[in-house]
């Protein structure tokens, strides 16, 4: 080969090591979750008692959007704090914490009517097995990332989340990791499985 | 030769040695990736030893027909902590150990790029090794307390179910696995980030050792691969706390999910396995036939394609339940397929050592073993790929010669090469020659006469996990020279173990490049200082220290 520019005059630029660490971790979340909707489709009608899906599952639309628009509430927080606008900042994220709440309180109110009035638990049938580790699944991240964001607010509070950027938009890929989690739950559990 | 650097120079206040309680304390807290490293290889070896020591219990009662050495339900459960010490305590933190250890060396870093994470890792793989030998006191099973788990190291489904498995034990199989696997998530994650963004000037991903290149391989492996143990084993814990159904048949459980998502880890993982023993023959066969190695890019594509086809082939483990043909053609088809770039490997190792000037070190001769045994171990494998003749074979003693092949003939010897290689680096002292020479033609002996044997017990119909087996089936005599060709396997660790205890104690100095190696690990000190490097270095060709040792005739002037 002809001979190569000396690197002194090259620029020697590499990937955030923070970057490339939450995607490694996004990627193997994302084999997890993989493996528990594989189960649910497999036993998808394969129950041998009821209750069945199509029976006693409704479509979750108001739990959806404050899911999703949390997403955006989060992107709206990194952007503020990344413009060093630390009162908006912490204004979105109270507001994606609410909207994380509402929605596990829906899950929870779902729950609660599948377990009195339905007769649904995880023992039940293979639906009762798959649904609830399924979503239970889901829902356990969705509070692990509510309480990195309330560790935030609380940080922000005590004015400690100068420069922290970076960090903060990691949390946000977590986020919009889980809500993307939970369009492939809501199409997989009640839109084909029902 | 030229001056290299990167050394370090070492004041008298440095070399000055710590007290013991407060050398213990450093490295019980250090987040050093060189500590960490040595005390994965160190933890690993150790835990080596002990499941060795369960096999041999095994081998002696299995060397006579009608054995009456163990009962079966104590050969069981040696069986099950056999395989699991050996595939996720002392495989997998072998990697770690070596990643950590010489993957920030080898690209001029100062450290991995999460070195809190990477104590985290050592730490949750110490604490699942406890729990799972914890539970040869604390486990409970039918036959009440001390009971350690016996449903081999592949749990398979419905036997682990509450109904079949009562008590704990199976428990502490399933939350010991669960921990040290998330340990090595964490040291995967950590590996990749580092050789990503770590890198020093000038280290592209084309000039960064072949070592480097199969670490990342194995790390992103393990990262598509961990998971679907660690869900299959969240489904089993629900299943056997909360009433779930998932591997429960008679609720329409399905005990076939259980293989399929077992396996789904399980293929990968032995290639997980294998592939740091690749790594460091691809390291010690070029230095030791003094050439550079052959069709470097080559061995990248390989690499690259073994990892990928190996998540494809999981269910040749499964012919004997029943699939579809066509499922049946497809694995076979992806298990002949991933040879290929296998065999892609092994032609180029050999063309390494064409015209070279080879010397017969103790590393090389570690490594030499390992191509002939991983070739012959490879060539069963296709055997085994081939579906009506592993109907055969199944779950035979075939199968377990084959294995042993691949892990004590492929991937322990090529371990215990890297030993030989790196120990001058990590400790500044010479392991000896003859010690050494005498530890690899005892292991070689001893190996061969083990595993040989038992690949004709199983043709002739020998099953696997028997505790005994009755005389007049032509199997006693395969099965006696088993058993004594593990006494040579324990005089070769043994010499070893002799080895490193007394090198560590009065060895001669090693210096810091013994070897007369390329790689940038053997241009700082030998042990590297907690900075590893003077100042960081910068590449421009792939052996950096060749360039450095000829600046009259350097690699980057062809590269």
């Amino acid at each position: 080969m002809t001979s190569i520019v000396p690197i002194q005059e090259t620029k020697w630029r590499l990937p955030d090591r923070g970057r490339v660490g939450v995607s490694c971790l996004i990627a193997t979340e994302f084999a997890l979750f993989t493996i528990f909707v594989v189960a649910y489709v497999f036993y998808t009608g394969k129950s041998l008692t009821g209750p069945t899906p199509d029976r006693v599952l409704h479509l979750p639309i108001w739990p959806t959007i404050c899911l999703l628009s949390s997403s955006l509430t989060a992107e709206l927080a990194a952007k503020a704090l990344a413009g060093y606008r630390i009162s908006t900042f912490k204004l979105w994220v109270a507001a994606t914490i609410l909207l994380g709440c509402e929605f596990l309180r829906q899950t929870a109110l779902e729950w609660h009517h599948l377990i009195t009035f339905d007769h649904l638990t995880i023992s039940t049938n293979l639906f009762g097995t798959t649904y609830y580790a399924l979503v239970g699944l889901h829902a356990s991240h969705v509070v692990l990332g509510l309480t990195l964001l309330l560790l935030t607010l609380v940080l922000s509070l005590r004015g400690s989340m100068s420069g922290q950027e970076r960090r903060f938009q990691f949390l946000s890929w977590y986020w919009h990791f889980v809500d993307a989690v939970w369009v492939v739950v809501f199409i997989v559990v009640y839109v084909i499985g029902r | 030769m030229a001056s290299i650097p990167y050394i370090p120079e070492v004041s008298a206040e440095d070399a000055k040695a710590p007290s013991l309680p407060s050398k213990l304390h450093e490295w019980i807290v250090t987040v050093d990736h060189k500590r960490l490293g040595v005390m994965y290889i160190t933890t690993s070896l150790l835990l080596f030893a002990v499941a060795g020591i369960l096999a041999s219990l095994m081998r002696i009662q299995l060397a006579f027909p009608n054995g009456k050495f163990l009962p079966p339900e104590v050969f069981n459960r040696l069986f099950t902590v056999h395989g699991t010490t050996m595939v996720f305590l002392v495989g997998m933190p072998f990697f770690a150990g070596l990643a950590n250890y010489l993957v920030p060396l080898m690209i001029g870093a100062r450290d991995m790029a999460f070195p809190r994470l990477n104590a985290f890792g050592y730490w949750m793989f110490v604490f699942g090794a406890i729990l799972l030998y914890f539970s040869y006191i604390g486990g409970e099973g039918l036959a009440g307390h001390g009971t350690a788990p016996d449903v081999g190291w592949f749990a398979y489904s419905p036997l682990t179910e509450r109904a079949f498995s009562r008590g704990t034990s199976t428990d502490y199989w399933i939350l010991s696995i669960f921990l040290s696997g998330i340990g090595t998530t964490a040291s995967a994650i950590n590996v990749i980030t580092t050789i990503v963004s770590m890198r020093c000037k000038g280290m592209t991903l084309g000039r960064m050792p072949l070592f480097v290149w199969l670490m990342l391989v194995v790390s992103g492996m393990v990262l598509m691969a961990m998971p679907p143990l660690t869900a299959a084993q969240a489904m089993l814990l629900l299943d056997r706390y909360l009433g779930a159904h998932f591997f429960d048949t008679q609720a329409g459980g399905s005990a076939l999910l259980w293989q399929h998502f077992f396996w789904l880890f399980g293929h990968p993982e032995v290639y997980i396995l294998v592939i740091p023993g690749f790594a460091c023959v691809s390291e010690i066969i070029p230095v030791f036939s003094r050439k550079p190695m052959f069709g470097r890019a080559a061995m990248i594509g390989a690499i690259l394609a073994i990892g990928m086809v190996s998540v494809s082939v999981w269910a040749h483990h499964m012919f004997a339940v029943g699939m579809s043909s066509t499922s049946n053609t497809f694995f076979v088809a992806a298990t002949m397929l991933v040879g290929v770039p296998t065999g892609i490997k092994i032609f180029n190792w050999i063309a390494t050592l064409y015209g070279g000037k080879i010397r017969f070190d103790t590393p090389m001769l570690f490594c030499i073993g390992f191509l002939f045994q991983f070739l012959i171990a490879g060539l069963t494998g296709i055997m085994l790929a081939a579906a009506p003749f592993n109907w055969q074979l199944t779950d035979s003693y075939f199968v377990v010669a084959h294995f042993h092949y691949t892990l004590i003939g492929g991937m322990l010897f090529a371990l215990f090469g890297g030993v030989y290689y790196w120990f001058p680096k990590a400790t500044g002292r010479m392991l000896s020659e003859t010690l050494g020479k005498w530890s690899f033609w005892l292991l070689v002996i001893g190996f061969h006469m083990t595993f040989d044997p038992l690949h004709f017990a199983g043709l002739l119909g020998m099953p696997r996990r028997i505790y005994t087996y009755p005389p007049g089936r032509g199997w006693e005599g395969l099965n006696l020279l088993a058993s004594i060709g593990v006494i040579f396997q324990a005089a070769a660790v043994a010499f070893m173990a002799w080895n490193i205890i007394r090198t560590l104690r009065n060895g001669k100095a090693a210096g810091n490049d013994p070897w007369d190696a390329w790689t940038l690990e053997w241009a700082t000190a030998s042990p590297p200082p907690e900075y590893n490097f003077a100042v960081l270095p910068e590449v421009r060709s792939s052996r950096p220290l060749w360039d450095l040792k000829h600046p009259e005739d350097p690699d980057w002037k062809y590269e």
